[in-house]
């Protein structure tokens, strides 16, 4: 299995300037086969939803660190929505108390990653969620 | 997700591992070590004596006897309101130094009701966004009697003349301040990203605030140029030390361009790193960086004052290097780590609470961090003589391999073209990208060693709960509500006056915009407004996103 030909947006969004996750998942799902496109720091999720649709990529990731992981996955799903990209799979990484995976699930999350996973780990579930 | 190992059996990959019996033969920077080291592989083993020249023992003849390291602990949340309580109480308590945490609007350059501030307003620290917040921080506070450290770099410029701008209107002049700026915009662009402005103007307004502080609060540290950051962004302690060497340079160019004396400046210039566990690379890297300081500064800029020459730093014991696994098992940690700082011969330390890896200490945890400095102070006997670990074969050539190493780092960046081309074509943060990739697939692999991670774990350990900073939804309506009524009731006229005079000064290349920097804040100018006007002359930075 390999995420060849899939393509996948990693997105910061918010002010909090911690990108060595994303960095870090980006070239791990990069050596996996994905075309990746990393979005920088400080975007809106209006900002990354576009992008998203304008590089028509199958899954988009949040690296959140700043703890307002509710708030932008559930912005960042609604931009998508609005722009009839609500099929676009929407990952989380970062620093996620486990009591508030459920709620980030509910409004839309596939995958929610932390730092303790291993890397081979992480690809592993992107791959089991978008190649079936 | 995982289960009881990290290293559990997968299709595919390499069956789950044994704990290793043996340790393993090269430090972390990859410094391979031979099982015994003798007098006749030390390449320099006269190393003089502390005090003098190259610094290698240390900056002082007489060490920690003299004075021990100065124990400074983290805090500062909420609105200022909040803050201020609380410093009264910790200044009450006998504490002298205050160390000011600011949210991340105010670190950005925006101000609190910006769409893109609203939903982090006070959230990692205190929103500053103009004068008036400020005079309430440090309300019924002396600040002629305090020494106050600010963790600020895009808008360290703004904040410092902010903080000029309340020990004017409390009629205490300004050359009795003391305290520091983080002030070091170069690592913000690597590792932990509050830029703000291109790195070109970025560097002229640091030269601006420490020509400023160097004749106007003498006392005052005006940079703490940092490898805390990159270090714990993933790359290894030569890369560390070698980036901010290289960063400390870039700035002394600068100001050197700006017409600024570097045996007066260089005295003023202080360093702050991470320590983590490899413990005798931790204590060479400080050996070799205070000796290849002082070298650099001979040699390059012919810097003759000893005092001009003093590598001095200050110190965090934890970051990356706490996990959140069995995380009682930091409190270990953090105490190897405070003993190699004080080998190492910090001037000031933090230890870190042994839950921080994962939430906001409590008062338990935080007293321990406190207690452990003071364990190692008191009763560990290290602080006893200067430089206990000198003359050790392996300490001795371990320095002058981490010396050579570093060497390469700066070297390295030189031939590329300089830091600062380095940053503005992304290269160096690709190679910290790349060396962290490479960091987490060593622990994934199991070639290096995290107790409690990814070895000698057990079923039901205690993996850390993370609880996060919670935003109080009120604390951010009052900063918006004070914000508003703020713009209502200042004096318009006087705003749009200095903010024109800014903007005239920093069309120029050369105008010190310090003073204008403080007239702007006494006219109630907002952060979010200086930083507009001084976009509005140089454009922001473009991230260069490479991968």
């Amino acid at each position: 299995m390999s995420l060849n030909g899939k393509r996948i947006l990693i997105a910061k969004p918010g002010l909090d300037g911690h990108d060595v996750g994303a960095k870090i998942i980006a070239l791990a799902l990069r050596d996996a086969g994905a075309d990746v496109i990393y979005t920088g720091l400080r975007r809106s999720p209006d900002y990354i939803a576009r992008v998203a649709v304008d590089e028509d990529v199958d899954a988009v990731g949040l690296s959140i660190l700043s703890g307002s992981h509710k708030e932008l996955v559930e912005e960042t799903m609604r931009c998508l929505k609005e722009l009839d990209a609500g099929d676009i799979h929407l990952f989380v990484g970062g620093t996620i108390p486990s009591e508030d995976h459920d709620e980030l699930v509910q409004a839309g999350a596939r995958g929610i990653f932390t730092a303790e996973m291993s890397l081979n780990d992480v690809v592993a579930a992107v791959e089991a969620d978008l190649v079936t | 997700m995982s289960d009881s190992s990290a290293a559990e059996n997968k299709p595919g990959e390499t069956p789950r591992r044994e704990p290793p019996t043996k340790p393993s033969t090269a430090t972390p920077s990859g410094i391979e070590v031979p099982p015994i080291v003798t007098a006749d592989m030390v390449r320099t083993p006269d190393q003089g004596m502390p005090g003098e020249l190259p610094f290698t023992r240390g900056i002082f003849p007489d060490g920690y006897r003299g004075r021990l390291w100065t124990i400074r602990q983290y805090s500062g949340f909420g609105t200022a309101e909040e803050s201020n309580e609380r410093y009264r109480f910790l200044l009450e308590k006998g504490q002298t130094g205050l160390s000011v945490a600011l949210d991340l609007p105010t670190q950005c350059g925006y101000d609190p009701v910006d769409p893109i501030a609203k939903s982090e307003v006070g959230k990692v620290g205190v929103s500053l966004s103009n004068l008036a917040e400020a005079e309430i921080l440090f309300d019924e506070i002396d600040v002629s009697g305090i020494s106050t450290s600010f963790t600020i770099n895009g808008t360290a410029s703004i904040i410092y003349a902010m903080y000029c701008a309340v020990a004017d209107k409390q009629g205490v002049p300004r050359e009795k301040l003391t305290g520091t700026i983080q002030n070091d915009i170069l690592k913000e662009y690597v590792a932990r990203g509050t830029w703000i402005f291109p790195v070109r103007p970025s560097l002229r307004l640091i030269a601006d605030t420490i020509l400023f502080s160097n004749e106007q609060t003498p006392r005052f540290n005006p940079i703490s140029i940092a490898g805390a950051h990159v270090r714990d962004a993933g790359c290894t302690a030569v890369e560390e030390m070698g980036y901010t060497l290289a960063n400390g340079l870039a700035y002394i160019d600068e100001l050197i361009r700006r017409g600024g004396d570097v045996e007066k400046f260089a005295r003023r210039l202080s360093f702050f790193f991470y320590v983590h566990m490899d413990f005798f690379e931790e204590v060479c890297k400080f050996r070799a960086g205070r000796r290849l300081w002082a070298k650099l500064l001979t040699e390059r800029y012919g810097v003759k004052d000893p005092k001009a020459l003093m590598f001095r730093f200050g110190v965090v014991c934890g970051g990356s290097s706490l996990v959140g696994a069995q995380p009682d098992n930091n409190v270990v940690r953090v105490g190897i780590e405070n003993m190699a700082a004080v080998m190492g011969g910090a001037q000031s330390i933090f230890t870190a609470a042994f839950d921080e890896a994962y939430q906001i200490p409590t008062e338990h945890s935080a007293e321990i961090a406190v207690r452990t400095q003071q364990i190692v102070a008191h009763e560990s006997g290290i602080a006893r003589t200067v430089d206990p670990l000198g003359g050790s074969y392996y300490v001795e050539w371990l320095t002058d391999q981490m010396e050579d190493e570093i060497t390469k780092v700066i070297d390295e960046i030189e031939a590329y073209g300089g830091v600062t081309k380095a940053v503005e074509d992304g290269w160096l943060q690709l190679k910290i990208a790349q060396r962290a990739s490479e960091r987490k697939r060593k622990v994934d692999s199991g070639e290096t060693v995290i107790v409690g991670q990814n070895y000698f774990r057990r079923e039901d350990q205690n993996e850390g709960v993370a609880e996060l900073f919670k935003l109080d939804p009120q604390a951010s309506a009052r900063v918006i509500e004070k914000f508003e009524r703020l713009r209502d009731t200042r004096d318009d006229a006087e705003v749009a006056r200095t903010l024109a005079a800014l903007e005239k000064a920093a069309a120029t290349d050369t105008e010190n915009l310090m003073p204008y920097l403080i007239d702007c804040c006494h006219a109630y100018a907002t952060v979010g407004e200086m930083v507009s006007t001084l976009k509005s002359q140089w454009g922001e930075f473009e991230e260069p996103v490479r991968l």
